[in-house]
């Protein structure tokens, strides 16, 4: 069986907010490269588990091992945590969506939040001797630190959308993966 | 997160297990350094050895919990890192800030 949606795209943001849905089509068809899912979140810290648990289902599906599932777990986590916090405020009738697509060669996540958006380049360097000791600031570092890319934009709806990505080294798709 | 307060003299040492991260674990370590700070405990010592995961909420909140300590005039310093936990410390030039040991009798004996 394959994980295959259609990236619904930010508008899927409209509407009342569940706890959290998943977005899995399941169609017996061929499975293309890559493989995909779609998460709708209601912006909830308890909720990155739910993103965690599909991202790690999709990579085993990938053929992903450990070392290259951890930093992709880490900076889904930090994009989720800002997206929540800074983004939607914390206020659970706004969304968050995820979209995941892992093929052989790369990872790709893409959060999308409700927020005031806000310009990326305003964040100070948490390394700079004066930055150390700020309690706030190192999310976005950390993302970078672990992604070989990492993007943020201003979809027209609103919001913020950041994409990652990070090239994977031990993706072997299975047999069963094909089916 | 869980955790355990030991005190050794005028030492506090709070062990910490699980993650520290975001809506969890970050609040609990605030809390621990707001008891430690109001039960007269200014000498703090963080055993991270069973730490599984920290976020940079989790670091800000060690972060926050350093400059706290340091308000009321006391020490906080860390002991047992993880290999994972030093590469967050190395990676944000944080290991620049905290005094940090691999051995609990040595980190009492540096509290002056």
């Amino acid at each position: 069986m394959c994980l295959i949606c259609v990236p619904p795209g930010p508008s899927h943001l409209c509407g009342p907010a569940p706890h959290a849905s998943v977005v899995y089509n399941t169609a017996p068809v061929v499975c293309p490269a890559p493989l995909t899912a779609s998460l709708v979140l209601s912006s909830r810290f308890e909720n990155i588990e739910v993103a965690e648990r599909v991202l790690r289902d999709l990579c085993e599906r990938a053929g992903c091992n450990e070392e290259d599932l951890r930093p992709l777990l880490s900076a889904l986590w930090e994009a989720l945590a800002n997206a929540i916090r800074h983004g939607n405020r914390r206020q659970a009738d706004r969304r968050v969506l995820v979209e995941y697509a892992v093929d052989d060669e790369a990872a790709v996540i893409t959060v999308y939040d409700q927020g005031e958006g806000f310009d990326p380049d305003t964040v100070p360097d948490p390394t700079a001797p004066e930055n150390l000791l700020r309690p706030s600031g190192r999310g976005i570092f950390f993302m970078k630190q672990l992604m070989d890319r990492v993007e943020f934009t201003s979809p027209p709806a609103g919001g913020t959308c950041v994409t990652m990505k990070r090239r994977l080294n031990s993706t072997v798709r299975s047999a069963d993966n094909e089916e | 997160m869980k955790s355990e307060v030991q005190d050794h003299a005028d030492i506090r040492i709070i062990k910490l297990a699980g993650k520290i991260t975001i809506g969890a674990g970050d609040v609990k370590l605030r809390e621990l350094i707001r008891e430690a700070l109001d039960g007269g405990h200014s000498k703090i010592l963080l055993d991270l050895a069973k730490v599984s995961a920290m976020d940079s909420s989790g670091i800000g909140e060690m972060v926050a919990a350093y400059t706290t300590v340091r308000k009321r005039e006391g020490q906080l310093k860390l002991l047992n890192l993880s290999p994972k936990i030093n590469d967050i410390l190395q990676v944000t030039q944080l290991i620049t800030v905290f005094d940090v040991f691999d051995d609990s009798q040595e980190a009492m004996a540096s509290f002056a």
